[in-house]
């Protein structure tokens, strides 16, 4: 099954929510749509399941053109935050409600929908559970039911929005690879809408990363890795370190400073530089290259090491090195800084980091 | 269980006078009259006391609180079942409007609930000419007599139901139609097994409510004996005619309608209490 968003806009009041917004889902395929809150990316799944009405655009599913079609008649699979299980049925009962409320003839038969509930228990690891009310449930284990509730009536596509979201640490991440079991198992196109990028990029086949309702990147984890289309999509993905810098012929710059632009970049100018504490390297030696600091802190336990550094000109910078090269710096202690690699913010000369978001050109996606 | 206080044995003088003042004042203000309603009920025997419901006047004004009780609950309830279901699942212009309005009934006197029907449908009412043309008859009759009891008790099942169905939120609703359930499907199989123990309590309440209300009754009924007198104004009449007895006989009725209901609730709170366990439990 393939899903094609075209275009889709929606307003709010005065808020644009979504701004032309196009994508397409390959049969089977696993979507994120990760983002901020207010980047839209809940009002699009919620467009796709038919909950709100797009201002304008399409949304064909395998060639039916939903938009056509009630929330009811789309039969689309949706898995709540808040569970939203009927509390006064038994799981078995739940999980059943999709097949049960078809009309007439093309509801199947009571065995054929007990097979059916079974089935799906067992994909969802809840066998034994069968009868139990909802709130006799862990919460890991209502959302299973509620996964096994939107696929039992065989959806087109499976929607889940923020499913992990009121769920403790350790079982989110043990449901978070029970869920990309459960896709692999059974084949469906899958979007699920996150706020959490480590979630984004540890599931999803594809990621799309929105921001004030645009996408901003739309790629496999490891393409938004290697090139991130925007410093709001590098930002967005990992914490960064800001630099002022110079930018010439690729290259970012700033007293002794000297690190490759990811993608190279033909602009000149002046900017900022931005780049992860894990890209970040350090040199204890008197001499050589590199943006001279001073270390202020050496924190965190373990393989990995955060080295607090302040530049000069006052600017704060994080280095993570291993434990054994870590161990080279003390508090105090003066050292060159350089990056593997960084993203350079052409447009934030300011100090207002926020107006970059705004300026930032949009780029078109295939 | 969030609400549950640990409880203490009681102790020492202060508590015990506390406990007596409290037992002594239901004594005095409820248990006192239900008992003299029993006493006088059959002071002259129990033969005297079944002949007052021979009498085919107060016969009469059972068989007429019933049918008031028999239309006046289901049209509060669907009432009470659409007004909690547009407050607390949807937002439109005018909600708290509505809400200030539902809960009218309740500080306005029964006798201005019955004077409003007056004013609208009485002789000297703006649709008199009209209701005098057509020949229907309203103030004085059934339909007075039921629509001011249904002003009284309209309240009582909406607002039973509108805390928890706004608590329930829409959310299920949602799940059950993108799962492809139609509207009333979603209401028969989500909606209303969800409310179903408060809306029982709602009813109960509500029916109380009608078969004892006197106030509103007694501006539209015209108190035409046989006819238009509902159970309590064929108590009042037979007592200001000095047959005790009679009246008490018929008061007994609508006390043992008080210890129905308040066995049916306790019961239903227990049901509902169990149901909720269930629904929120570990």
């Amino acid at each position: 099954m393939t899903l094609a968003v075209n275009k889709i806009s929606k307003q709010f009041g005065r808020f644009p929510a979504l701004n032309s917004v196009s994508l397409q889902a390959r049969e089977g395929e696993f979507l994120a749509l990760l983002g901020p809150s207010g980047s839209g990316k809940t009002t699009l799944l919620r467009v796709i399941a038919g909950l709100d009405k797009p201002d304008q655009g399409s949304v064909f599913m395998d060639g039916v053109d939903f938009l056509k079609l009630s929330a009811r008649e789309r039969r689309v699979g949706l898995v709540f935050q808040q569970y939203a299980l009927f509390r006064h049925m038994t799981v078995a009962k739940n999980i059943a409600f999709g097949l049960d409320v078809r009309p007439g003839k093309s509801r199947p038969s009571r065995q054929a929908i007990k097979a059916r509930v079974d089935e799906l228990l067992a994909l969802t690891h809840i066998q034994g559970l069968g009868d139990r009310y909802p709130a006799q449930l862990s919460g890991g284990q209502r959302q299973r039911v509620a996964v096994a509730r939107a696929l039992a009536f065989e959806p087109r596509i499976l929607l889940l929005d923020e499913p992990f979201g009121a769920l403790d640490t350790k079982v989110r991440k043990e449901l978070r690879s029970e869920l990309r079991r459960i896709h692999d198992e059974t084949g469906v196109t899958t979007i699920l809408v996150t706020h959490d990028q480590e979630e984004a990029m540890a599931l999803a086949d594809r990621v799309v990363l929105m921001n004030r309702g645009q996408i901003e990147q739309l790629g496999s984890p490891q393409e938004l890795d290697d090139a991130p289309a925007s410093p709001f999509v590098f930002e967005f993905l990992g914490e960064c370190n800001r630099l002022p810098c110079k930018v010439s012929g690729g290259v970012a710059l700033n007293n002794g400073f000297a690190a490759p632009i990811i993608g190279g970049g033909t602009s000149e100018g002046e900017g900022e530089a931005l780049f992860r504490p894990s890209d970040t390297q350090l040199d204890s030696g008197p001499v050589g290259d590199g943006l001279p600091v001073r270390v202020v802190q050496v924190g965190g336990r373990g393989a990995l090491r955060t080295i607090e550094c302040q530049a000069l000109s006052g600017h704060r910078l994080f280095a993570e090195l291993p434990e054994h090269l870590a161990g080279h710096f003390e508090a105090g202690q003066r050292a060159r800084l350089t990056a593997r690699r960084v993203v350079v913010d052409i447009k934030a000369k300011s100090a207002d980091p926020s107006a970059s978001h705004l300026e930032a050109p949009t780029r078109e996606i295939a | 269980m969030i609400g549950t206080v640990a409880r203490r044995p009681i102790r020492g003088p202060i508590p015990i006078a506390l406990l007596l003042i409290a037992l002594g004042w239901i004594g005095l203000t409820i248990g006192a009259p239900l008992a003299t309603v029993l006493v006088e009920a059959t002071a002259k025997g129990s033969d005297a006391f079944f002949a007052a419901f021979g009498d085919p006047d107060a016969q009469a004004a059972i068989r007429l609180t019933l049918i008031v009780a028999a239309i006046a609950v289901p049209l509060n309830a669907a009432f009470g079942l659409a007004a909690a279901w547009s407050i607390a699942k949807f937002n439109f212009r005018g909600k708290s409007l509505l809400l200030a309005i539902i809960d009218l009934p309740l500080s306005m006197s029964p006798v201005v609930s019955g004077l409003v029907w007056v004013l609208l449908f009485g002789a000297n009412g703006w649709f008199a000419p009209w209701l005098e043309a057509a020949d229907i008859k309203i103030v004085f009759a059934l339909p007075g007599i039921v629509l001011g009891t249904i002003l009284v008790t309209v309240p009582l099942i909406a607002r039973e139901l509108i805390p928890l169905m706004s608590a329930q939120g829409a959310d299920e609703e949602l799940a059950a139609s993108t799962l492809g359930a139609g509207g009333w499907t979603t209401f028969r199989r989500v909606t209303l097994p969800n409310v179903r123990w408060a809306l029982l309590h709602g009813v109960l309440l509500c029916n109380a409510r009608a078969m004892g209300e006197f106030g509103a009754v007694s501006v539209l009924s015209g108190h035409i004996r046989g006819l238009t007198e509902t159970l309590p104004l064929h108590v009042e009449a037979v007592y200001n005619e000095y047959d005790f007895v009679g009246a008490f006989a018929c008061a007994t009725l609508l006390a043992g309608l008080a210890v129905v209901t308040l066995v049916a609730k306790t019961i239903l709170e227990r049901a509902g209490a169990s149901a909720a366990k269930k629904g929120s439990a570990k």
